[in-house]
Parts: structure tokens; C-alpha cells; sequence
């Protein structure tokens, strides 16, 4: 130090030609992206039950609970010969704008029956009114147990999986104590899922293929999830 | 002297000559300004790990055209309490020197085409320092003009910081460029080359030794107003400086001129000090290697200016005034007396040059009592209490 100090107008300069070597840090966004964490908030799935049927039984409580008063719910007594969803009543009418919506998943938390979930895909830029109020029609899950993929919307391989995991990492019953404790029926697709760990430590993710983001960027494991940078 | 173009008489041949030399520094000066600022971006996002613009054209280069573009469709306002004559005439005046400063610089050696003697630059005035230094001072009043015709405080603010810099640095520009005139004998831009020429230690950088060139460029940076001289702007602080009211194809007018001065002054300070298109040849097409010898000297130069703008902040305005004028004018006039005696003699350099040290040390001792004095000065301001208590550790209530 001392007569050192004297030098550091040019330390300046070295520090700004060394970065040039440097990795750059610069993600090219649409073609390349981060991965999501797995608890990520995105659009909403209406589940079915494995026989096809609906889960949502028109009970309007997520419609209750939106802070954000985004949805609208009717709904309306299932006809005995051809029943919609297994009880008394169904969702008849079902509509999320997305104008409004801010993916609290407070909805998904209100649901008696899982029938209301979010995946993890937030990327979708519509552009019209009309295509902002998702209906029933776009919500539900389709016969494989997927979300609908809609024109306007960037899905991404993975991202149409673990739609209801967020609901299954935390309590559905509201006590702590159980967590990691099957509630739940089974989906469309998938059978009765097992329970995703979440603060208890009782994750399993060699079941669940989830990777925390933290054990992601610990380990480098690759986050490329297709497109080509240039 | 003057333009060898001429001794034959002004014909045809040297009128088509001259356009062709107009319309080529015009062009290549757009196009170079446009390649500048996307060599500026790239370099200065590698220096800070980004990418930097990649996606109109291949590696980005389009991104000016495209900037350009857009500027071009924006709205041109006005403000309603600015002047409007002068509003509309201070782009011009920023741009219109940029563009002949670079008239008089020697991009390439002399070619001869239809027996006519050409030299590869627009033009050779037996003056062409004093043209440049001219220019130079021209385009302070782009700047001032702009700040004050928009009738806003902000780009007044600006304005004012702007002329009194260029103003400031420009005695130290022009010290420095004395000394070059000194051992060069002639203000003509390519008489400044052809005294430089052959030997690399013939080029005046190493001649008058370094110190006139680090102050002719450390002044023409902040003649330029190029970061960290960049006070005029200052974004933090003035919301866009000088340029603040300006949109559109006025707005581009200014940011095209910032970024053709870089070029320009590069140019100008390759001339200057590094020999110009000065370089070793080859017996193939050998009109082309002065070329790119100005050209790889230019675009170092760019490449340290760039450099230059991502290492250090913006200055203080006091600092800007002190090493204008405590520093680098000092140091510049001194140096001109050393270069002018050892043209003299060698007994006339170093006595010169002793005597200048001996007037720094006074110099500095001065400035350091004058400090103290001010100190103590404020330090009674403050506390009350009289010295010869002081002294005893006592404090007056």
C-alpha cells in the first residue's frame, strides 16, 4: 500500500479490460430461460378426477376469496343421466381474467376439492379482452391430464407439469402437522399423487423431479430450457 | 504549399475530383459514425459482462440504423419559450463542424489519378490546424445555444457547464498543438504527417516527448464532452443536460455529432502525434496501406476512448475546472517553452525545463500554504476560540 495507492487510477482501467475475457451474464430471454422455481405461480388448470370428471363443484368460494375479484363462477345442478362432476352440482360457468388476476393462488388454497390449480406458465401476452378471460372451456385440463396450450401462450417442455404442486406441498387440512399427508384425490392423468415436501423438509424430489432452484444453481445444473442463443 | 490538386488550374477533372473526395468523407463518415456507436455499445457491454445490442443485423450492427430510424419517425417538438431560430440552428452547429474537422485530416497517402496529384484527404489548407482549432470552438456554440435557446433551466444548466469546459480545455488544446506546430514547421495537416513520416520515432508522440499528447488527449476528451468530462449531459444530475428539450431528428443530429467527434478526434490525434497514415507498406496496391494504418491507429484510439468511458465516473465540476486549469494548462505552457528551447538549443531545453520544475516546487508549496491558511481560517470561523488558547487545548464557550 502506501505508494501502491497511487496507482489506482489505472487498477481502474485493468479491472475494466479484465471483464472482457469474463463469461458474460446476459441471458437471452425469450430463447433462453431460467428455470422456474417449483413452486411457481402461473396460469390455472381445472383438474379432473381419473374417470374424466370434473373436480370443481360450482361452490363459488374461490370466486369468495379473490382478492383480486377475477373470477366468476355460476354454477348449476349436474343432470342425473350425464352427470358432469361427481355430486350434486358443477361449475357451469367458470371465467379467470387475467387482466386482473395476480396469482395469489389464494383460490387454489379455498378449494374444497383441488379442483382449482396453477401451473407454472406466466408467459402469455394476448391481445384482445376476449382473450384475457380464460372460460371454462380453456381452463380444464385436457384428456391427458395437461393444460390446454393456447396460441398466445409460451409453454416450455416441464412447465405443464406439477400443476397442483404448490397445493400439495402445503396443508390442506390448515394444521402444519399435516403436511406430507396425502388429501387429496386423484387427478386425471396421474393417479393420486404423492405429497410434495415443503417447509417440513419432507420433500421427495427423486419421486417428484423437482429441482429447487437453489439446488439448481448450487450444482450448474443446465437451465437451458430450448431455443438456440446467438 | 497548399493543395497540390491546384497547381495545374481548376478544370473538369479536379472539379469531379473534389466532389468525389466531399461525397466519400461524407459517406464514410456517416457510416463510421454509425459503426462507432455500435463499436462503443459492444465494447463497453463486454467490459461490464453484457452482450450489447445482437439482434437488428448480424452481431447487432444495424442497431444504429434502426435507432436512427426510429428517432427520425418521432415527434419534433418545440418548447413553447424556446428561441425558435436558434433552437433550430444550435443541432447544425454541433454537426457542421464534426463533419469538416474531419475535411483536413490525411486519411491516406498522396495517389496520383489522370495526372492529377491527389491527396487522400478533402482538403489541404495552408492552415489546417487553425481550421480545426476553429471548428473545435464552432461547436462550442452548438452546445451553448442548445442549452440556452430551449428556454428550460436544466439544459441551461448544461449549456453554461459546457461552454465554460470546452472553453477551459481548449488553452490546453491549443498549447498542445503549439508544440506540434513547433517541430513541424507548418500549420498544414499534411506537411504535420510528411515532417512525422518513415520512422516511428519520428512521430511526434515520442519527439516532444509524451506529455503534449496525453494533454491534447485527456483536453480533447473533454472537448468532446465525452465521459468523464461528460458534465454538459450529466444524466444523473440534469436530467440530459444540454440536449434535454431535443427530440427527434434534432436529438440525432446532436447524438450523431458526439459520436463523430469521437472519430474525428481520434483521427485528429493520430495525425497529430502518431503519424498519421504513417506505417510500413507493401509493393501490392500500395495506396491502400496508408489507409489502413489511419484506420487501425483510429479505431485503437476509439477503442481507448470507449475503454476510458467505462472505467471512470463522471467528474465533479470543481475537479473539471481545477485539472483544466491548475494542471493541465500549467503543464502544457511549460512544456511548450521546453519543446521551444530545445528547438533552440539543448542548453535552452534543459534550463528551460529545470526552471519549470523549480517553478512547480514553488508552485506547490504555495498552493499548500494557501490551503493550510484557508484551514486554519475556517477552522476560527468555526470555533471562536483565540489561537494562543487553542494551542493550550482549551475551547472558548
Amino acid at each position: 500500500m502506501g505508494f501502491l495507492d497511487n496507482f489506482d487510477f489505472f487498477k481502474g482501467f485493468a479491472l475494466t479490460i479484465k471483464q472482457v475475457a469474463e463469461p458474460r451474464v446476459t441471458r437471452q430471454y425469450p430463447a433462453e430461460k431460467q428455470p422456474k422455481p417449483p413452486r411457481v405461480h402461473g396460469r390455472h388448470v381445472l383438474n379432473r378426477y381419473e374417470d374424466g370428471m370434473e373436480k370443481c363443484i360450482g361452490c363459488e368460494l374461490c370466486a369468495a376469496v379473490c382478492p383480486a375479484d377475477c373470477i366468476y363462477v355460476r354454477g348449476a345442478d349436474n343432470l342425473p343421466d350425464a352427470p358432469v362432476s361427481p355430486g350434486e352440482r358443477y361449475g357451469f360457468v367458470y371465467e379467470i381474467n387475467y387482466l386482473r388476476c395476480i396469482h395469489c393462488d389464494l383460490c387454489v388454497e379455498a378449494c374444497p376439492t383441488e379442483a382449482i390449480t396453477e401451473s407454472k406458465m406466466f408467459e402469455f401476452s394476448f391481445t384482445s379482452r376476449a382473450d384475457a378471460i380464460y372460460t371454462k372451456a380453456e381452463l380444464v385440463v385436457d384428456d391427458e391430464g395437461k393444460p390446454q396450450k393456447l396460441p398466445w401462450e409460451d409453454w416450455r417442455e416441464g412447465e405443464d407439469l406439477h400443476t397442483s404442486g404448490w397445493m400439495r406441498a402445503t396443508s390442506p387440512a390448515g394444521a402444519a402437522s399435516y403436511e406430507g399427508e396425502v388429501q387429496w384425490s386423484g387427478e386425471l392423468g396421474y393417479g393420486l399423487r404423492a405429497a410434495e415436501g415443503g417447509q417440513s423438509g419432507k420433500r421427495d424430489d427423486a419421486v417428484t423431479g423437482n429441482i429447487s432452484i437453489r439446488t439448481a444453481s448450487r450444482n450448474k445444473i443446465p437451465i437451458r430450457l430450448g431455443g438456440k442463443v446467438r | 504549399m497548399g493543395d497540390p490538386l491546384f497547381t495545374k488550374g481548376f478544370g473538369l477533372a479536379v472539379l469531379i475530383v473534389v466532389l468525389v473526395k466531399v461525397l466519400l468523407a461524407f459517406a464514410a463518415l456517416l457510416v463510421g459514425t454509425m459503426m462507432m456507436i455500435w463499436f462503443e455499445r459492444k465494447v463497453i457491454s463486454d467490459m461490464q459482462n453484457r452482450i450489447g445490442p445482437n439482434r437488428a443485423g448480424p452481431f447487432g450492427l444495424l442497431q444504429s440504423l434502426a435507432d436512427g430510424t426510429k428517432l427520425f419517425f418521432k415527434e419534433d417538438l418545440l418548447p413553447e419559450r424556446a428561441d425558435r431560430f436558434v433552437f433550430r440552428l444550435a443541432p447544425l452547429l454541433s454537426v457542421v463542424p464534426a463533419f469538416l474537422i474531419f475535411t483536413v485530416v490525411p486519411v491516406g497517402g498522396v495517389v496520383t489519378i489522370a495526372g492529377h496529384t491527389v491527396e487522400l484527404q478533402v482538403a489541404d489548407p495552408p492552415m489546417g490546424i487553425l481550421f480545426l482549432l476553429a471548428l473545435s470552438s464552432v461547436a462550442v456554440y452548438g452546445t451553448m445555444l442548445a442549452g440556452w435557446s430551449s428556454g428550460s433551466k436544466y439544459p441551461l444548466l448544461g449549456s453554461v457547464r459546457a461552454s465554460a469546459q470546452m472553453i477551459s480545455y481548449e488553452a490546453a488544446i491549443g498549447l498542445a498543438v503549439v508544440t506540434v506546430v513547433l517541430e513541424s514547421h507548418s500549420l498544414s495537416t499534411r506537411s504535420i504527417i510528411g515532417s512525422q513520416a518513415t520512422q516511428f520515432w519520428h512521430w511526434n508522440v515520442i519527439r516532444l516527448g509524451i506529455v503534449p499528447f496525453v494533454i491534447f488527449f485527456i483536453a480533447s476528451t473533454a472537448e468532446m464532452n465525452r465521459p468523464p468530462f461528460d458534465l454538459a449531459e450529466g444524466e444523473s444530475e440534469l436530467g440530459g443536460g444540454f440536449n434535454t428539450e431535443y427530440s427527434s431528428l434534432r436529438f440525432a443530429l446532436f447524438y450523431l455529432a458526439e459520436f463523430m467527434n469521437t472519430i474525428t478526434m481520434s483521427g485528429v490525434a493520430v495525425t497529430l502525434f502518431f503519424g498519421g497514415p504513417d506505417g510500413p507498406g507493401f509493393h501490392v496496391v500500395r495506396w491502400l496501406w496508408p489507409i489502413l494504418w489511419f484506420l487501425g491507429k483510429t479505431v485503437i484510439f476509439c477503442y481507448v476512448q470507449v475503454w476510458i468511458r467505462a472505467s471512470l465516473p463522471r467528474m465533479r465540476y470543481d475537479q473539471l475546472m481545477d485539472l483544466g486549469w491548475k494542471v493541465l494548462i500549467p503543464i502544457s505552457l511549460w512544456w511548450l517553452l521546453v519543446v521551444a528551447g530545445f528547438i533552440h538549443s539543448k542548453d535552452w531545453g534543459f534550463s528551460l525545463f529545470g526552471a519549470g520544475l523549480v517553478a512547480a516546487l514553488f508552485l506547490a508549496q504555495s498552493i499548500r500554504v494557501g490551503r493550510e491558511r484557508r484551514l486554519t481560517m475556517s477552522a476560527a470561523w468555526q470555533d471562536p476560540t483565540p489561537p494562543s488558547l487553542r494551542a493550550a487545548g482549551k475551547r472558548g464557550s
